[in-house]
């Protein structure tokens, strides 16, 4: 083994410390209550988690929450973001959550059509 | 894909007896069935500390701690956090006011007060992945030492830092090295002292257990330092997954070039080879230890030469502790002055203790130099179970003394500890409370080493025996006031005549016993009694005749037949039969049996 390859196994592996740290700059909180896993939570999910693995983002957590009482627009997501305000999307299906990785967690700009709430 | 729950399960030895791979199997089974095993990773990691609570849990981001395991309770864990995110809440630490408490792992007042330094990858990393230590910070402690200092800057690191050494005496890590890299030869070795052997201390199992690669490192650096490319690690029988995790580390390490010839393109070479002591108390006494690394019965021999002069094969060796060794990366690459902030004046840094005794959270805590005792027992032990008093902290095992409960408020370091006549030793750390008689203690650490004396100097081998016989006297009420001070007499010539560092300690618990609790000494010679309740020959069972109502039960469970009476009426001991057992004490309903 070289030096370079040890920092390369390092930067690999140093970003999947990142939940047992807990010092992420996103988290993406999925509404899995059963009324969001009856609206397809579990491929919203399963949809984050590849895309962000895709783009190789070490600083996002997925991490789950219960209902929030707004049946109709499940799948529920809210996007944590530090020193921003919190943004809760309704009607995530696997192809916007995709969306929301590129657009609102990349890019910044968040997904105003499916926003339901935004809050400090 | 990537992860969403890191799910760690302690596999420290203690998880593993109170059975965590069960719940672990099933806990794998249970995720399988949910199609889940993409999303949630599940790891087996070195101890966490809380063993009492044990087989233990914790599951991040939200860093929920679950306690007690069963494998029945895995569905619903799955089911409901796992799946749903709601963690269940009977079964997490301090349920049923769990949830802001445990949100956080390290809220839990066992956590608040400690500082993890050496223990900080210990239950929180896989320990047979070598990946996730290179993904916190692993090997690259090494790496500096070999591409951007010397080994002249790495001992002036070290001993700036202010490493003591943790295996009890405190010698400085850095002079150590120094006086190793002075001496002349170009073979030279370095030795890992892992035969811990304290009763009740567990220190450098948990990280060779949980983080074997931090003490791999540290012992490439040392070698480095030093100038040495061959080192042993010596570690007891008694401790198999240390040795597997160890083994698989090294396996690792070498395939992935961090050991053997020309480590990260350097022209630094180094290995490692293990070595299994039988368990013998002595082997932990370096010279002893060199000697059955050679291949010789481990027996200690006289020093100087001291090893860094002439050591394993005569040639000059450094011997350090697990915890020393897995204390260097962090120094390395932190610095010496962020270590030398840490603890008080004289000794730096942070020390692992094995908890246990008489306090509610059992189990391994590392904290800085200088918090008081009382930090440690009631902060972060909790405190005593049942509300009962403390009456002393036994630190350093059988080499060790007891300091009282009036001392519990002195800063701990290893000068503070010696002045109250015990010593830091290894790291156990034992509660006593009103419950625990002392001169029973000191018996049963006089009682150990007597057993695993070598028997080659004639003070520990005839003296510390003699010294267990006047014990043995007193505890059954045949002592006299003149054994007091024999037994320091004795205590004294055991001391200053002892070849090696088990005789010389010894004496400790007695001495440090006679010093603070004298007075436990007379209650079983003048009186005797034994205050505590402990020592059984000097205990008397009598029935109170106006609580006793004939119902027969002592009589029926007594073992000797020394209970007569007729059912109805009133029943007597007759204290020439009793063999002290207790057993009517138990069976006894009304309290009619007293017990002094």
């Amino acid at each position: 083994m070289k030096l370079e390859d040890l920092k390369k196994i390092r930067e690999k592996h140093q970003k999947d410390m990142i939940l047992r740290d807990g010092d992420a700059r996103v988290r993406v909180v999925v509404g899995m209550g059963t009324s969001g896993i009856a609206a397809g939570a579990r491929e919203t999910l399963r949809a984050f988690l590849e895309e962000i693995e895709k783009r190789n983002i070490a600083d996002v957590i997925v991490t789950q929450a219960g209902e929030r009482g707004l049946s109709s627009h499940e799948p529920i997501v809210t996007v944590l973001e530090k020193s921003k305000p919190n943004i809760v999307y309704g009607n995530v299906t696997a192809d916007v959550a995709r969306k929301i990785v590129a657009e609102h967690i990349v890019n910044g700009s968040p997904l105003s059509d499916y926003v339901l709430e935004v809050s400090e | 894909m990537k992860k969403r729950l890191d799910v760690l399960v302690c596999g420290g030895a203690a998880c593993i007896a109170s059975h965590s791979q069960d719940f672990k199997n099933r806990l794998i089974e249970v995720v399988k069935d949910h199609d889940l095993e993409d999303e949630i990773n599940i790891i087996e990691t070195g101890c966490m500390g809380p063993c009492e609570l044990g087989p233990v849990m914790v599951v991040y981001p939200d860093g929920a701690f679950y306690i007690r395991l069963k494998p029945e309770y895995a569905q619903r864990i799955v089911e409901e956090h796992f799946l749903k995110g709601r963690p269940v809440e009977e079964f997490l630490w301090q349920a049923p006011e769990a949830r802001k408490i445990v949100e956080e792992k390290r809220q839990i007042p066992f956590f608040e007060k400690q500082h993890k330094v050496v223990l900080e990858n210990c239950g929180r990393i896989d320990p047979e992945n070598l990946n996730e230590y290179i993904g916190n910070d692993g090997y690259q402690a090494l790496a500096r030492c070999l591409t951007e200092m010397t080994p002249d800057v790495v001992i002036d690191t070290v001993t700036s830092s202010g490493l003591r050494g943790r295996g009890g005496a405190g010698f400085p890590t850095g002079l150590k090295w120094k006086l190793a890299r002075r001496s002349a030869g170009d073979v030279k070795y370095v030795v890992c002292n892992a035969d811990e052997g304290d009763p009740g201390a567990f220190m450098d199992r948990a990280i060779l257990e949980g983080d074997p690669h931090s003490v791999i490192e540290g012992m490439a650096i040392s070698g480095f330092a030093v100038g040495a490319s061959r080192g042993f690690v010596y570690v007891r029988a008694e401790y198999p997954l240390a040795v597997r995790r160890l083994r698989r580390a090294l396996e690792q390490a070498r395939e992935a070039g961090l050991l053997g010839e020309s480590i990260l393109e350097s022209d630094f070479s180094f290995d490692l080879e293990i070595r299994i002591g039988a368990g013998a108390f002595v082997c932990g006494e370096e010279t002893a230890l060199m000697a059955s690394v050679e291949g010789h019965r481990g027996m200690p021999s006289p020093k100087p030469p001291y090893p860094s002069e002439q050591g394993l094969w005569e040639k000059p060796t450094v011997i350090n502790n697990v915890e020393t060794l897995a204390n260097l990366r962090h120094i390395i690459l932190k610095g010496a002055e962020w270590f030398a902030a840490m603890g008080t004046a004289k000794s730096k840094g942070t020390k692992v203790f094995a908890l246990s005794g008489n306090v509610t959270n059992t189990g391994l805590v590392e904290v800085p130099m200088g918090i008081t005792l009382r930090e440690i027992v009631y902060d972060v032990g909790g405190g005593i179970p049942g509300n009962k008093a403390l009456k002393a902290v036994q630190t350093g095992g059988p080499s060790g003394g007891c300091i009282p409960a009036e001392h519990l408020d002195t800063p701990i370091d290893y000068e503070s500890l010696a002045e109250l006549g015990s010593i830091m030793g290894s790291g156990g750390l034992i509660v006593l409370d009103e419950d625990n008689c002392m001169v029973n203690m000191a018996k049963f650490f006089l009682e150990f080493c007597v057993e695993e004396s070598c028997g080659q100097c004639s003070p520990c081998r005839i003296g510390l025996k003699q010294m267990l016989r006047v014990l043995e006297r007193i505890t059954r009420g045949e002592g006299r006031l003149e054994d007091l001070d024999d037994l320091e007499r004795m205590a004294g010539t055991i001391k200053a005549t002892s070849l090696c560092g088990l005789g010389q300690s010894a004496p400790n618990p007695v001495l440090s016993t006679l010093k603070y609790f004298r007075d436990e000494y007379e209650a079983h010679i003048r009186e005797k009694r034994c205050p505590a309740l402990v020592c059984t020959d000097l205990i008397t069972y009598t029935i109170l005749a106006d609580k006793c109502t004939g119902c027969t039960a002592c009589a029926r469970k007594c073992p000797v037949n020394a209970i007569s009476g007729e059912v109805k009426k009133i029943h007597v001991i007759d204290q020439g039969i009793c063999i002290h057992c207790g057993a009517c004490f138990e069976a006894c309903k009304f309290d009619a049996i007293e017990r002094r």
